[in-house]
């Protein structure tokens, strides 16, 4: 069995976060945080758990090591929140470090082990929590601490400027009415069906999206609009840092950009944390048992799109693809089926991994991991082992991920293992065979 | 001896059955108290369905992944336990005990039959010592505590199946007897055998929140 301590990675936010440690603050804000905010939940997974280790295949980062027990969610939660709490946070800084390099980048709080536990217990969440705990001793992985403050500063995780982002909409806007002469990308239009949410990497990287979000709403003669001001962002890495205050902030922000232009529906692109954290995280935060503004992932919307005839493809995709079934939106939101539905629709032939559904491995970027940087790249690799073989098994070459996180992660295996495939958005292809007017 | 028999097999009764009502009323009450005041925002999501779903279903052996994943263990589980349950109520002589001391008469196993499944019973516990001395993801994780709920759950059997077998004093081994299962009832609210208390509302909690929030099913 090997140890954390015995692969202990460099990382500045951390060596930096761990130099300004004291034994007695680390006591601190434990006690803090397990008297403030923990309760019972977490009191009784403690006690309930049998340490019967069942929970071990549940994790691919447990599978792609070879059944190395330190990789097991119970010896995860044993190494980090259960010794916190048995010694009342007394540990020394080094252990914090391990703690956090543990609850940030070897688990994706993807959820699979719960379907391993008959107790019932979310190793999820006792990561989360763990993860809290070193947010408030200030020892979080740097790429993602970045990204958290930039979400405090702009409310957006790239640092778009607000002006930017105006003029990136109006940009796709201008290129799109070459292609789609009466296309609009309207901005604050009042009362509209729907409000577009996008993670800030959209604007910043795959411009292309909104282009094709653009254009699949306009063929389908959707009542939309894109907010001109912040709240127009739904990622969230404030939620998978621990910091919650922050994640309150931008969820409210999110809702509340959509009230102020009354609109009917939030519909939020291809992004799983994004979604988790409107109906899992940040909701709870806010108080909010049902979403202030109803809020659906883009399958549920493409879904329906399909099913009202609003959609209208030239033909079906060609080549054989398999399904990437993102942990946040599938054992999050249950949308297999419709992910499935609406994969069918498009493509001829579907070749499924498996385990899949509910069931299937985590791409093992989620959680946060891959936004902790290249220092953790390995650690991903390395990983999600099973998730090269999963991939590797359909033997096709096309991967449908209704997901920005799963499209990172999943991208780094296919380069890292050789495998020669390459992922697509839905709307990446709905956009490529959908009817488009002559122009 | 027979004097301190007398006392085990009466007042010390009592108490170690006062333990258990009193100590797990207190355990379920000062955690539900607990819940209400830290957890609320958990406690909204609880429901009956799919709490309730979420438990049948895991009462299904292989039914879940969890279950699926390591038949030893899955087999071993659903037998101890039922094996327990079966020696805990139904053995003649504790029948034959919740009829003297609270009047309720519950038919009884044939004697012979009690026997074996108590044997059954000890094979699990033997199970899972094997488990936490030799596989590598279970003995990395266990704990003194582990030992001790474990030792605790043997012994009554042990000492069980050597009276009944009359090996040794007869009259000593059945103190022993009950002693160690009024040891065992008495600290089920305080060891790790309190899993008896809160596994049904782990678990219900763990299905309502696949069931409810997140739309999938959780085996
Ligand atoms: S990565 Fe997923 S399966 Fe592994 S411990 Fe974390 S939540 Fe559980
Ligand atoms: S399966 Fe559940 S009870 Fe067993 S060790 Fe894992 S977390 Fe604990
Ligand atoms: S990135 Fe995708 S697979 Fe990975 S945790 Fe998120 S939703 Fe799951």
């Amino acid at each position: 069995m090997s140890h954390i301590a015995d692969r202990i990675i460099s990382d500045v936010g951390l060596e930096s976060g761990v130099a300004a440690l004291t034994t007695e603050k680390i006591e601190k804000v434990v006690t803090r945080m397990l008297k403030g905010e923990t309760g019972a939940k977490l009191r009784a997974y403690k006690e309930t758990c049998m340490r019967c280790g069942l929970c071990s295949q549940g994790c691919h980062y447990y599978m792609s090591h070879d059944a190395d027990p330190s990789y097991s969610p119970v010896n995860k939660a044993t190494e980090t929140m259960y010794e916190l709490m048995d010694k009342k946070g007394k540990v020394s800084p080094q252990r914090i470090y391990e703690m956090a390099q543990m609850a940030y980048t070897e688990c994706n709080l993807c959820k699979r082990c719960a379907h391993y536990c008959p107790i019932g217990i979310d190793t999820g969440y006792i990561m989360s929590q763990v993860r809290r705990i070193c947010y408030l001793l200030d020892v979080v992985p740097q790429y993602i601490r970045d990204t958290a403050h930039s979400h405090a500063s702009t409310m957006n995780q790239m640092w778009v400027k607000d002006d930017e982002w105006i003029d990136s909409l109006q940009w796709q806007e201008d290129e799109a009415r070459d292609e789609f002469p009466d296309l609009r990308i309207p901005l604050d239009k009042e009362g509209a069906d729907i409000y577009y949410s996008v993670i800030a990497p959209e604007p910043k990287f795959r411009t292309q999206l909104i282009y094709q979000a653009a254009a699949i709403m306009n063929a389908a003669g959707v009542d939309w609009t894109m907010p001109s001001h912040p709240g127009w962002d739904n990622s969230d890495m404030c939620m998978f840092v621990g910091d919650y205050e922050n994640m309150g902030r931008l969820k409210r922000a999110h809702y509340e950009s959509a009230q102020k232009l009354r609109v009917k529906r939030i519909v939020m692109g291809e992004c799983g944390h994004a979604f988790r954290s409107v109906y899992d995280m940040g909701n709870r935060w806010l108080g909010h048992k049902a979403m202030p503004v109803p809020v659906i992932h883009a399958i549920d919307f493409y879904w329906e799109l399909i099913n009202e005839g609003k959609i209208k493809i030239t033909h079906q995709y060609e080549n054989p693809v398999t399904i990437q079934d993102p942990c946040n939106i599938i054992r999050g939101r249950g949308l297999m089926d419709k992910l499935r539905d609406v994969v069918h629709f498009l493509c001829k032939e579907v070749v499924e991994m498996t385990p899949n559904r509910e069931h299937n491995y985590c791409c093992c970027a989620g959680g946060g991991v891959i936004n902790c940087g290249p220092p953790f790249k390995n650690t991903r690799m390395t990983g999600n082992r099973v998730k090269a073989e999963q991939l590797k098994a359909t033997g096709v070459h096309d991967v449908v991920i209704p997901c920005h996180n799963c499209h990172g992660g999943i991208e780094d295996i296919i380069g890292y293992y050789d495998l020669k495939m390459h992922g697509k958005f839905i709307s990446d292809i709905i956009y490529e065979l959908m009817e488009k007017p002559e122009v | 001896m027979t004097e301190f028999y007398v006392f085990v097999t009466g007042p010390l009764a009592w108490i170690a059955f006062g333990f258990f009502i009193l100590g797990g009323l207190y355990r379920l009450i000062s955690m539900y108290a607990e819940a209400r005041a830290k957890d609320v925002s958990s406690i909204a999501y609880m429901s009956w369905y799919y709490g309730l779903r979420s438990i049948l279903v895991w009462m299904i052996p292989f039914k879940s992944m969890g279950w699926k994943s390591d038949p030893l263990m899955t087999v071993t589980t659903f037998i101890f336990h039922i094996c327990f349950l079966l020696v805990a109520v139904f053995l003649g002589a504790h029948v034959v005990m919740w009829d003297t001391a609270f009047g309720i008469s519950l038919p009884s196993l044939p004697s012979q039959f009690g026997d074996i499944v108590s044997f059954v019973a000890l094979a699990g516990c033997a199970v899972f010592a094997y488990r936490r001395l030799a596989l590598p993801h279970v003995k990395g994780v266990t704990r003194c505590q582990d030992w001790f709920a474990l030792v605790l759950v043997a012994l009554p059997f042990i000492t069980g199946v050597l009276a009944y077998h009359q090996v040794g004093p007869v009259l000593l081994m059945t103190t022993l007897h009950v002693l160690s299962g009024e040891l065992l009832i008495a600290l089920i609210p305080f060891t790790r055998l309190s899993h008896a208390l809160f596994v049904l509302f782990t678990r219900a909690y763990m299905g309502s929140e696949f069931g409810g929030v997140r739309h999938a099913h959780d085996w």
